[in-house]
C-alpha cells in the first residue's frame, strides 16, 4: 500500500511531473504491483549473498590511456539549448 | 562562556592520470569548453564506464602512505541526486565498500604535533563546470563545460578530531605535502585539483555529544578554510550564547566578503539512492600489488625532515625549510653528497641559492645556473682555504651569471687567497710600520690593536689574503718587538 | 518479392556462387519493406542509401572472392535501442525522437566489419519496457501471422520484420525475454546468449545487470552465424567475458544422442495454456526420439521470479533513465520555469506511461528504508534462483520449457501492467541466472499462431544449446511454414 504522498514524493526524486489524475492512478497501479512484489519479504534469503552480476567477474580495469575525444561541434550536436560551446540550462533553484 | 571546537575535512583530490577515471578522454586543464569530452563523460545513451587501472594505483598508493587498510574487497556505486554538471545525474562512487579504511596524518601547530584519524578513501569521478550567466542569486540560465566530468577524484574523510582553524589548514597543507611528494595530485588548489569541504560543530568543554555540525563547501585554499572556519566558529559561538539552535545545513564560503552564507536548505532531506554499479566489477585487489605499491612508496616530507636532523645534525629550522619541497629537499642531498658539510650548504642555499631563485619549486631548481654539484664545489673551495667566504659571495654571483663552475671563475679571475707566507710577512711589515699608534696599543695591553693591524694587511692584499695566516703574522710580529 | 524469405546461409551459398547478388537481395528487400511494411509497422527507420551502399561493397568483394564473413551482403534490421552513428536512434520514445548518436554500438561496429549490410531500425517498446510493444511512443508493430495480434516484445519490430521477411535476419535486447518471447509470438528463433558474451556497449540501458544484445533469425544456422558475429570481448565493457568465440556452426550437426535434458515442473504449472503444454512436450519427446534423455527436475524459485524481476529491473532503470532531462540531448519541453521545473516537464512529456510507472517502482524500491526490503533482497532471490540452476546443470545439461504461457495476444489485450508482466515468467529466470536460452518454433495453436520450445544451457554453452535446437528444427517442419503477408 503506497500513499498520494509516497507517490508525490517519490515522482519528485524521480523529477517526474505527474498531473492530479496520473498522482491517483499511479498510487492504484503501483500499490498493485508492490503488494505483488511484497510476497518477496517472505522469502528466508538469511546469510544468502546477493547476486549484482549474472557472470562473477572482478578486477577488470583499462590501462591509462588516452583516446580520442568528440570534436566539439559533435559534442554539442545534441544540445537542446546551448550558448557558445556551452550547454544551457534555465535558471537553477535548489531543491 | 568558553566552547569547544570540533572540525573534520572532507578533501577530493583530482588524481594525476592521463585519461579520466572511466573513459580515455585527457585530464588536462583549461582546453576549450566542451572540447574534452567523449560519449562515455558525457553520459550518452548506451554507453558504460571502465575504470582507470592508475586511478587505483594512485587512490592505494595514498592508502599505504596514510596507514589506512587497503580493503580486500571493494566497489563502485551510484550516488543519485539530479544536477546539471553531472550527466548522468547519478555519480559512480563508492560507498559501503570503499577503498581503504582507518589511517592518519600528523599535523604540527603552535600548538605541538598530534596524529588526526582519516576514515576513508575512495574514488569516484568529478563533474563538469557550471558557469551562471550574471551572479548565482539572479542569473537566468547557466551553462555547462563537461571537461570536467569524469576526471578521477581521490576522497579522504578525516574523523572531527580537529580543534581549530589553524588545526584545519595544517591538516590540509601536511596531506598536501604528501600528495605531491607521491606524485598522484599536483596539489593546485587554484586550477581545483584540490578541494575541501569542512564540517563544524562547538559544544561544551568536556561534553560527549557532538554539537549540531554545519557543512561549509568550496573551500579553495589554506587560507579560506582558516578564515571560513573562523568565522563560522565565531557565529556558531554567537548563536549559541544568544540562546539559539544551530541550523544542520551546508553553508557556502564567501571569498569576497569572508563570510559563511546559507545555501537555500533542502526542502526534505537528499535521498542518495546508492546501490552497486551494475556496470562495474568489484576490485579485490592482488595482494602482491598492493605490496609492490607499498615498497615503491617515496620518502615522504615528515619523515625526510626527521632524517636531515638526525642524518646531517641540522636544526629542526633548516630541515623544516629544506623539506617543504621535495625538489628543494633533493637539491640540497645532492649537493651534500658531493661536499660534506651539511651545515654550510644548509646556510648557501636557504640564504643565497633562495633569494637568488626566489622560489622552491621543481621548475626553479630545475632551471637553477648553480647547480648542486656546482654550489659542493664553491664550499669546498672555502673549507679548504683556497678562497674566502667574503670572495665566496661575488663568486657565487658570477656563478649566477654564467653557469660556471667556482673553481674555473676563481683560477680565471685569480682570486685564491694569498697563502704564502713570505709574500704576506711583507704587507705584515709594511702594516706595522705604518701604524705605530696601533702597536703601542698593543703593547700597552690592548690585544684587539692586533685586529685592526690584521685588516689593513687584508685590505692590502684585495682581501685574498688567507686571514688566519695573516692573524698569525702579526701576533708573531708584535710579540717579538 | 513474392517468393519466400531465404536464410542467410542460403544468401552467402548463393553469393559466393554468383547466383544472387546482394545488390539485387537488398533491393528486393527494401522494395518488400516499402510494400508491406505500412501493415507490419516492423521499422522505425530505414536506411535505404547505406543499405545499398554496403550491398555495393559487399557485391564487389564476393566479385573479388574476399567475402568478410559468412553474414557478408546479409540485410538484417537492428532494434532501434543500439546507437548507429549518424542515424536517428530514439529507443521508442518521445524524448529521443531526434537524437542522432556521434558513435556505433559495439554490435554494430561488428556487424558493419563482417560486411552485414543494415537495412535499418526497428521499432520497440519505450526503452525496451514491455511484452508487446504496444509501449513504443511512435507506431504499432502487426504480428505478421495475424495482424490483429502483438508480435511480442520489447523486440517486436525486428521480430515482426524476420517473420515477415522485411530482413534476413535481425538484432534485438533480452532483458526479461524481449527476444525469445517475441521470436515465440513470431514463429522465427531468438537466442539470448550468455551475461556478457556479447558487449552491451552502445545498447541504451534499460536494467544494466539483465540487458542482453541477442539475434533473431529464420533457422538455428543462422542465428549461429549472427552469434559468431557479434560475441567477443569487448574492452569497453566492464562486463564481457574474455572466454574465446567457438565456431557456433560448426558443432550443430552433432545432434543430441547422450544428451541429458532436465524438464522443470514449475514451467508446467497454471496459467500455461494447453494447447502449449502439449506443443512443448511433443516437442520434448521428439528429443527423447532423437536419442537425449529427459528427466523431470525443480526449480521451485521460479514462482518468486517475476517479483524479483520487477524489482531489479525498475531499481536500474530508474538510474538509468536519469540523464534524459532535457540538457544535453533529447527532448526539452518549453515553458519551464527554472531547471527542476524544465527537467521534470520534459520527464512527464518525454515518457510514456508505462517508463513513467517504471521509474517511479524503481526510485521507490531504492529510496531510502525500502533498499533492503526490495532491491537488495531481490538480488539475494537472485542468488537463490541461481543455485537451483546450478544443482539443476549438475544432472542435466540443457533444460527444455515453454517460452511463453500463451500465444500472441491481441492489441489491447492486455491493459493491466501485471498481466502482462506476467508473460515473462518462463524466460525471466534465464535473464536473471544471465544463462544462454533460445526460442526455437515448435508448432502452432489452432488459431494458426506459432508456439516456441525454450531450451536453457550453462553459462557460455551456447554450442552445446544451439546443437540440440538444430536437432530438432531440422527433425520438425515447422520452418518449413511462413506467414502469408
Ligand atoms: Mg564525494
Ligand atoms: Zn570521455
Amino acid at each position: 500500500m503506497i500513499s498520494r504522498q509516497d507517490v508525490e514524493h517519490v515522482a519528485r526524486l524521480s523529477r517526474l511531473a505527474l498531473s492530479e489524475a496520473e498522482v491517483e492512478r499511479m498510487r492504484e497501479q503501483l500499490s498493485g504491483i508492490l503488494a505483488y512484489i511484497d510476497t518477496l519479504r517472505a522469502i528466508d534469503t538469511a546469510g544468502v549473498e546477493p547476486t549484482s552480476h549474472a557472470v562473477p567477474l572482478v578486477n577488470v580495469m583499462r590501462d591509462d590511456e588516452i583516446r580520442p575525444c568528440l570534436p566539439q561541434a559533435a559534442a554539442l550536436a545534441n544540445a537542446p539549448d546551448r550558448s557558445d560551446a556551452f550547454f544551457r540550462v534555465p535558471r537553477i533553484i535548489e531543491d | 562562556m568558553s566552547w569547544e571546537t570540533v572540525i573534520g575535512l572532507e578533501v577530493h583530490a583530482q588524481l594525476a592520470t592521463h585519461s579520466k577515471m572511466f573513459c580515455g578522454c585527457p585530464t588536462t586543464f583549461g582546453a576549450a569548453p566542451n572540447s574534452q569530452t567523449c560519449p562515455i563523460c558525457q553520459g550518452m545513451p548506451g554507453v558504460l564506464p571502465v575504470v582507470n587501472r592508475r586511478a587505483v594505483e594512485f587512490a592505494v598508493r595514498t592508502a599505504l602512505a596514510f596507514g589506512l587498510r587497503v580493503n580486500a574487497a571493494c566497489r563502485f556505486a551510484r550516488k543519485h541526486y539530479y544536477y546539471p554538471d553531472m550527466p548522468k545525474n547519478f555519480q559512480i562512487s563508492q560507498y559501503e565498500e570503499p577503498l581503504a579504511e582507518d589511517g592518519g596524518l600528523e599535523i604540527t601547530t603552535g600548538g605541538g604535533t598530534r596524529r588526526i584519524g582519516i576514515q576513508r578513501l575512495h574514488l569516484e569521478e568529478d563533474v563538469g563546470k557550471l558557469v551562471h550567466e550574471g551572479p548565482f542569486a539572479t542569473a537566468q540560465a547557466s551553462l555547462v563545460d563537461y571537461n570536467r566530468a569524469g576526471l578521477p577524484l581521490m576522497e579522504t574523510v578525516s574523523r572531527p578530531e580537529l580543534a581549530s582553524p589553524e588545526e584545519a589548514a595544517a591538516y590540509l597543507k601536511a596531506f598536501r605535502a604528501v600528495l605531491v611528494a607521491l606524485e598522484v595530485c599536483d596539489g593546485n588548489m587554484e586550477e581545483g585539483s584540490l578541494r575541501c569541504d569542512a564540517n563544524i560543530s562547538l559544544r561544551r568543554p568536556g561534553a560527549t555529544e557532538l554539537g549540531t555540525k554545519v557543512e561549509i563547501k568550496n573551500l579553495n585554499s589554506f587560507r579560506n578554510v582558516q578564515r571560513a572556519l573562523e568565522y563560522e566558529r565565531q557565529r556558531q559561538a554567537e548563536e549559541l550564547e544568544a540562546g539559539r539552535r544551530i541550523a544542520q545545513e551546508t553553508r557556502l564560503f564567501d571569498a569576497d566578503r569572508g563570510v559563511t552564507r546559507s545555501m537555500r536548505s533542502k526542502e526534505y532531506a537528499h535521498d542518495y539512492r546508492y546501490f552497486p554499479e551494475p556496470d562495474l566489477v568489484p576490485l579485490k585487489l592482488d595482494p602482491t600489488w598492493v605490496e609492490s605499491i607499498r615498497t615503491a612508496l617515496p620518502e615522504l616530507p615528515r619523515a625526510r625532515r626527521l632524517r636531515f636532523v638526525s642524518q646531517y645534525g641540522l636544526p629542526a629550522y633548516d630541515a623544516e625549510l629544506l623539506t617543504q619541497s621535495r625538489a628543494l629537499a633533493d637539491y640540497y642531498e645532492a649537493a651534500v653528497r658531493a661536499h660534506a658539510n651539511p651545515k654550510a650548504i644548509s646556510n648557501w642555499v636557504m640564504s643565497e641559492l633562495l633569494r637568488e631563485l626566489g622560489g622552491d619549486g621543481d621548475a626553479a631548481l630545475a632551471t637553477s645556473p648553480v647547480s648542486p654539484t656546482h654550489l659542493a664545489g664553491l664550499v669546498k673551495l672555502i673549507d679548504d682555504g683556497t678562497i674566502s667566504g667574503k670572495i665566496a659571495k661575488d663568486v657565487f654571483a658570477r656563478m649566477l651569471a654564467s653557469g660556471e663552475e667556482a673553481a674555473t671563475i676563481v683560477r680565471r679571475e685569480g682570486l685564491t687567497q694569498v697563502a704564502d707566507a713570505g709574500a704576506l710577512q711583507v704587507l705584515v711589515d709594511q702594516a706595522i710600520a705604518a701604524n705605530p699608534k696601533a702597536v703601542a696599543d698593543f703593547k700597552a695591553g690592548k690585544t684587539v690593536a692586533s685586529k685592526s693591524l690584521v685588516g689593513q694587511v687584508m685590505k692590502a692584499s684585495g682581501g685574498k689574503a688567507n686571514p688566519a695566516i695573516v692573524d698569525r703574522l702579526v701576533q708573531e710580529k708584535l710579540s717579538r718587538m | 518479392m513474392s517468393e519466400p524469405p531465404r536464410t542467410i546461409h542460403e544468401l552467402s551459398a548463393a553469393f559466393t556462387k554468383g547466383a544472387a547478388s546482394p545488390v539485387a537481395v537488398t533491393e528486393a528487400y527494401l522494395a518488400r519493406i516499402g510494400a508491406l511494411d505500412a501493415r507490419v509497422g516492423a521499422y522505425l527507420t530505414v536506411t535505404r542509401d547505406a543499405a545499398l551502399a554496403s550491398a555495393r561493397a559487399a557485391e564487389a568483394r564476393y566479385l573479388a572472392g574476399a567475402a568478410l564473413s559468412p553474414i557478408d551482403g546479409a540485410p538484417i534490421a537492428l532494434k532501434d535501442v543500439f546507437c548507429t552513428a549518424g542515424v536517428r536512434t530514439t529507443c521508442g520514445s518521445r524524448i529521443l525522437e531526434h537524437f542522432v548518436p556521434p558513435y556505433d554500438a559495439t554490435l554494430v561496429e561488428r556487424l558493419r566489419a563482417a560486411g552485414a549490410v543494415i537495412l535499418g531500425k526497428t521499432n520497440m517498446d519505450e526503452f525496451a519496457m514491455g511484452s508487446s510493444t504496444e509501449h513504443s511512443a511512435f507506431q504499432l508493430t502487426r504480428n505478421p501471422w495475424d495482424l490483429a495480434r502483438v508480435p511480442g516484445g520489447s523486440s517486436g519490430g525486428s521480430a515482426a520484420a524476420v517473420a515477415g521477411g522485411l530482413a534476413a535476419g535481425a538484432f534485438g535486447t533480452d532483458t526479461g525475454g524481449s527476444v525469445r518471447q517475441p521470436a515465440a509470438f513470431c514463429g522465427v528463433v531468438g537466442l539470448k546468449p550468455t551475461y556478457g558474451r556479447v558487449s552491451r556497449y552502445g545498447l541504451i540501458a534499460f536494467a544494466s545487470s539483465l540487458d542482453h544484445v541477442a539475434p533473431f533469425a529464420l533457422d538455428v544456422v543462422d542465428t549461429a552465424l549472427l552469434l559468431g558475429a557479434a560475441a567477443g570481448h569487448d574492452p569497453l565493457d566492464a562486463t564481457s567475458v574474455a572466454a574465446p568465440v567457438p565456431d557456433y556452426v560448426a558443432g550443430l550437426a552433432g545432434g543430441v544422442k547422450g544428451l541429458r535434458i532436465g524438464v522443470p515442473d514449475e514451467y508446467f504449472g497454471a496459467g500455461l495454456d494447453p494447447e502449449i503444454a502439449r506443443a512443448v512436450r511433443a516437442a520434448i519427446d521428439v528429443l527423447r526420439d532423437l536419442g537425449a534423455t529427459i528427466e523431470r527436475v525443480s526449480l521451485p524459485s521460479t514462482e518468486h521470479g517475476v517479483a524479483t524481476y520487477y524489482v531489479v529491473a525498475p531499481a536500474e532503470a530508474s538510474s538509468n533513465l536519469a540523464r534524459y532531462d532535457g540538457v544535453k540531448y533529447g527532448l526539452r519541453a518549453p515553458g519551464g520555469r527554472d531547471l527542476i521545473d524544465m527537467v521534470s516537464r520534459t520527464r512527464a512529456a518525454g515518457f510514456g506511461a508505462e517508463v513513467k510507472r517504471r521509474i517511479m517502482l524503481g526510485t521507490y524500491a531504492l529510496s531510502t528504508g525500502y533498499y533492503d526490503a526490495y532491491y537488495g533482497q531481490a538480488q539475494k532471490v537472485r542468488t537463490l534462483v541461481r543455485q537451483e540452476f546450478e544443482a539443476a546443470f549438475a544432472r542435466v545439461d540443457l533444460l527444455a520449457a515453454p517460452t511463453t504461457p500463451g500465444v500472441a495476444f491481441k492489441h489491447g489485450e492486455k491493459a493491466d501492467p501485471l498481466a502482462m508482466y506476467m508473460n515473462d515468467v518462463y524466460t525471466i529466470p534465464a535473464s536473471m541466472t544471465g544463462l544462454p536460452a533460445v526460442s526455437v518454433p515448435c508448432g502452432f495453436s489452432a488459431a494458426g499462431l506459432p508456439i516456441g520450445l525454450q531450451l536453457i544451457g550453462r553459462a557460455l554453452d551456447e554450442p552445446t544449446l544451439l546443437r540440440a535446437a538444430h536437432a530438432y528444427e531440422q527433425a520438425t517442419p515447422w520452418r518449413e511454414r511462413r506467414p502469408g503477408l
